[in-house]
């Protein structure tokens, strides 16, 4: 079950991603899932416990002894099937929400999320898309100040020749900031419109009451022993005063858009498919856990219905248009074809990076 | 209309870098700013949008003015709208990754309606021939066409001005052939007010209607061909005007041959260069050097032979694969194919530890500046000293010969551009390479840099080095090299002596080969026929 719903997650990917940096992570997602799974079941090897008298032992290792400082803390011990099995689906299900994550970091363009933003996270949203377009900047800066290393004769280990490429890593970077804040100052960024200093507190105090209240209602609703007054309410109260403040924000900026993202056919349906999915899935735990959460004694089960559910989450990968890539052209376009204070440089992160 | 009053300007802790500036800039006019390296030229250009002094510290005293009304305290995003600045690498100003978007930006700041923004980026697509780009990411882009999508960033808020800081530094010359005709065009069609900062006058001069000398911060402002007669900053177009005694000075090419009739007649025919130097055995052969990115061949075997005593020049457009070509020459890139000798014992640098690959091959990257991490240039020396056997105090005699005067307690980043390139080229040959390769050391530099640049060269080969130099200045290879090795899409397309080479192609031509016909490379070659 969770096994599909990460094949699903990748056919997504795989289908319909761009060709932009960030759409090239979901590799190191899938490794960091794997790891997450290996991980899980490792240590559930080594640190033992769960393992009770009358079950499948499959590898018997012997139980290293703690001091009594540790007691509780098992090392070693019997591996039972039933441990291990439990470990690994645990493992699985962390696995499986990374790779949802990771899907939709690698498809969703940082700055087209931005766009659909209400305009009081303007501000925040332009310093986040900026810093996520500083990150290959930073690997090419790297990279270039370790060949040139290689120019000082210097073989470099250790502390010191760590020193030799932060430095002049750090204050490239610390340039280049410098030259964009000054150029985005230069185009009109973060003009106010003449809000006062009241107003902006009242933004403020509204955002942050709403942001608590939104934090405390959404614990509560999902940790069932919370009361339950805490809940609901406390949630409603949360959104309402997010929205107030976001409005206050809003409605101080004088910000247009230019061509905004309308939602059309393709859209809808990628999210109806997604909602079909959750809701499906949360029908089946209550119709037959099991199917969900696999029972640790036996084979795990999965039912036509419920599959055919999860299945439906592969549908955006046929249904929708493939992205718009920028299809290189002839030596115009080539990606080599730049200012040349990058040029060849920028190739080789470029490279590694695939 | 841009207006200064009386302004003096200076950073924290030093003397003024602008003093008692007065300075009317109309609109509809192309001003051209130069001066030399560290003359203040950025410096006057960010104070008319206020990014000096609110970007940069310092002290501003007296009156800037846009369209007549005082701009001094009011920070440049509220300016925005009245000034266009273009910065020196558009590419690190650049907020989004689509260039439609990239137009957009700055109207989305300003509040304008849907509607506006999209007819004004159109036009601007239009206007500036972008349009085939529109949905490209603007990282992706050549050089000149990241520049022409940074100017029409601005062009689409109307500014009143544009003020460009060297907006050709970076690119090869047809690229900033393009980007100049576009920049004129606005002048012309617009009627656009668009200040200039450039080094490599040669270009912008054709097109300027006004030129501003910054010179030990007092600022000259006249009709081009009267502030040339004695600017510290000429083209060569210009030095060889004074020398000819033209009155007025020439200002295009085609102007100079018009009245170089005389002036041919008494040099008479163009000299038979000779070797400048005796030249030795080879010191690097290298055949079929091939080096391979992601997905294309930045470099197909190319084969280069330097002797000692020799300089060549690489040139050729962005990304034709130079500076791959330079590094897998130093081992710094792996080679996909080929061999590489260097000196006597044929030795491959790739193959060496660094310490003896650098005593073989020096190497001074296009970022030169990557190369020093300390916090005084006595240190960085002493660095240097200490990756070499027995060269305690070398790397500091070699700096003041190349730069002579320089504090060994300031901070690296404190030297001037110039300083900075001699700093770096003392590091490297400090292990006394037998061959030194520069990628593009050229950039910031002023004329007399350049000269000095030369000269600095030209001793290194004369002590038996063989030199490579890869630049897109025409007329720095026409001072420095003997041969020129032409490149494109990562081949040699031309090879061969530098007086030959640069007769064939009109983009390759110096100025004062274009007047007096091919032969004639420098003013110094008039200068010595005609004495």
């Amino acid at each position: 079950m969770l096994a599909v719903v990460g094949a699903v997650v990748s056919v997504v990917v795989v289908a319909r991603r761009g060709d932009a940096p960030w759409a090239l992570s979901y590799r190191f997602y899938v490794y960091f899932a794997l790891f997450v799974v290996v991980l899980r079941v490792v240590y559930r090897i080594v640190l033992g416990g769960g393992a009770v008298e009358g079950e499948t032992v499959l590898i018997h290792l012997p139980e290293i002894p703690l001091p009594e400082v540790a007691r509780g803390i098992q090392l070693l011990g019997d591996v039972t099937a039933v441990s291990l099995l439990g470990a690994l689906y645990d493992g699985m299900r962390l696995a499986a929400i990374i790779l949802c994550v990771g899907a939709a970091n690698s498809l969703a363009n940082p700055r087209r999320l931005l766009a659909a933003v209400p305009p009081a996270f303007y501000e925040v949203g332009t310093a986040v898309v900026v810093s996520l377009s500083v990150f290959p900047q930073l690997a090419e800066s790297v990279q270039r100040v370790r060949r040139a290393r290689r120019l000082r004769g210097d073989a470099g280990r250790g502390v010191r020749s760590l020193r030799r490429v932060v430095v002049p890593v750090l204050e490239d970077a610390l340039e280049r900031s410098m030259t964009l804040a000054a150029g985005m100052d230069a185009r009109g960024y973060g003009r106010t419109g003449g809000a006062t200093a009241a107003q902006r507190l009242v933004t403020g105090g509204l955002m942050l009451g709403g942001l608590g209240a939104l934090c405390v209602g959404a614990y509560a609703y999902l940790d069932g022993t919370a009361p339950r007054v805490l809940a609901g309410p406390v949630l409603v109260v949360g959104v309402l005063l997010a929205a107030a403040a976001l409005r206050s924000a809003g409605r101080r900026v004088r910000r247009t858009r230019y061509r905004p993202d309308r939602w059309r056919p393709a859209e809808v349906l990628t999210a109806l498919c997604g909602v079909v999915v959750a809701v499906g899935v949360d029908r089946a735990f209550d119709l037959d856990p099991y199917v969900v959460v696999p029972d640790l004694g036996s084979w795990p089960t999965v039912s036509l219905p419920v599959l055919l559910v999860v299945l439906v989450g592969v549908l955006p990968a046929v249904l929708t248009p493939p992205p718009a890539t920028d299809v290189a052209g002839p030596s115009s376009h080539d990606p080599s074809d730049r200012d040349p204070s990058d040029h060849d440089e920028g190739e080789v992160p470029r490279a590694r990076a695939a | 209309m841009l207006e200064l009053r009386d302004v003096t300007f200076s950073y924290e802790d030093a003397g003024p870098t602008l003093k008692d500036v007065d300075l009317l800039l109309p609109d509809g006019e192309l001003h051209l700013v130069c001066g030399r390296t560290g003359s203040g030229k950025s410096t006057l250009l960010g104070l008319f949008n206020g990014l000096v002094p609110h970007f940069t510290g310092g002290l501003l005293d007296g009156d800037v003015l846009v369209d007549g009304s005082s701009i001094v305290g009011t920070p440049p995003r509220e300016l925005a709208h009245l000034v266009g600045y273009v910065p020196q690498d558009p590419a690190a100003g650049f907020v989004s990754d689509v260039v439609e978007d990239e137009l957009a930006y700055g109207m989305e700041q300003l509040g304008l309606d849907p509607q506006t923004m999209r007819r004004r980026v159109e036009e601007t697509l239009d206007l500036l021939g972008i349009a085939d780009l529109r949905r490209r990411s603007p990282r992706t882009l050549s050089g000149g066409q990241q520049q022409r999508v940074a100017i029409g960033a601005v062009l689409t808020m109307h500014p009143r001005m544009l003020v460009l800081d060297e907006p050709t530094s970076a690119l090869d010359p047809t690229a900033a052939e393009d980007v100049l005709a576009t920049v004129a065009r606005l002048v012309a069609d617009v009627g656009l007010g668009v200040v200039v900062a450039e080094h490599r006058m040669e270009r912008v001069v054709p097109f300027a209607d006004r030129l501003v000398v910054v010179e030990h911060g007092h600022v000259r402002a006249g009709e081009p061909a009267d502030v040339l007669r004695d600017s510290p900053v000429a083209p060569p177009l210009v030095e060889l005007g004074r020398l000819a005694g033209w009155d007025p000075l020439p200002l295009t090419v085609r102007d100079a041959r018009r009245r170089s009739a005389p002036l041919r007649e008494r040099i008479g025919p163009a000299p038979v260069r000779g070797p400048r130097r005796p030249v030795g055995a080879p010191v690097l052969r290298a055949d079929g050097v091939c080096v391979d990115y992601r997905r294309h061949r930045a470099v197909d075997s190319v084969d280069l032979t330097v002797r000692s005593g020799e300089v060549v020049a690489l040139m050729g457009r962005n990304g034709s694969g130079k500076s791959s070509l330079l590094w897998a020459l130093q081992g710094g890139v792996r080679r996909a194919a080929g061999r590489v000798a260097v000196g006597p014992d044929a030795l491959d640098p790739a193959g060496l530890a660094p310490v003896a690959a650098r005593a073989q091959v020096g190497l001074v990257p296009q970022t030169a500046s990557d190369l020093l991490y300390l916090e005084s240039v006595d240190d960085e020396c002493a660095a240097a000293d200490a990756h070499t056997d027995g060269a305690d105090g070398r790397c500091r005699a070699l700096l003041d010969r190349l730069a002579p005067g320089i504090d060994g307690d300031q901070h690296p980043r404190d030297l001037s551009e110039g300083q900075r390139l001699s700093l770096v080229l003392a590091i490297v040959l400090t292990a006394a390479p037998r061959l030194l390769l520069l990628d593009e050391p050229t950039r910031g530099l002023d004329y007399s840099a350049k000269t000095q640049l030369a000269d600095i060269l030209h001793a290194q080969a004369a002590e038996g080095r063989g030199v490579v130099v890869s630049t897109h200045d025409v007329e720095f290879v026409a001072l420095v090299a003997d041969a020129v090795v032409v490149m494109a899409e990562g081949e040699v397309v031309s090879a061969g002596d530098v007086g030959k080479v640069l007769a064939e192609s009109p983009a390759f031509a110096p100025q004062t080969a274009k007047v007096l016909g091919p032969g004639w490379l420098t003013v110094a070659d008039v200068a010595g026929a005609s004495s």
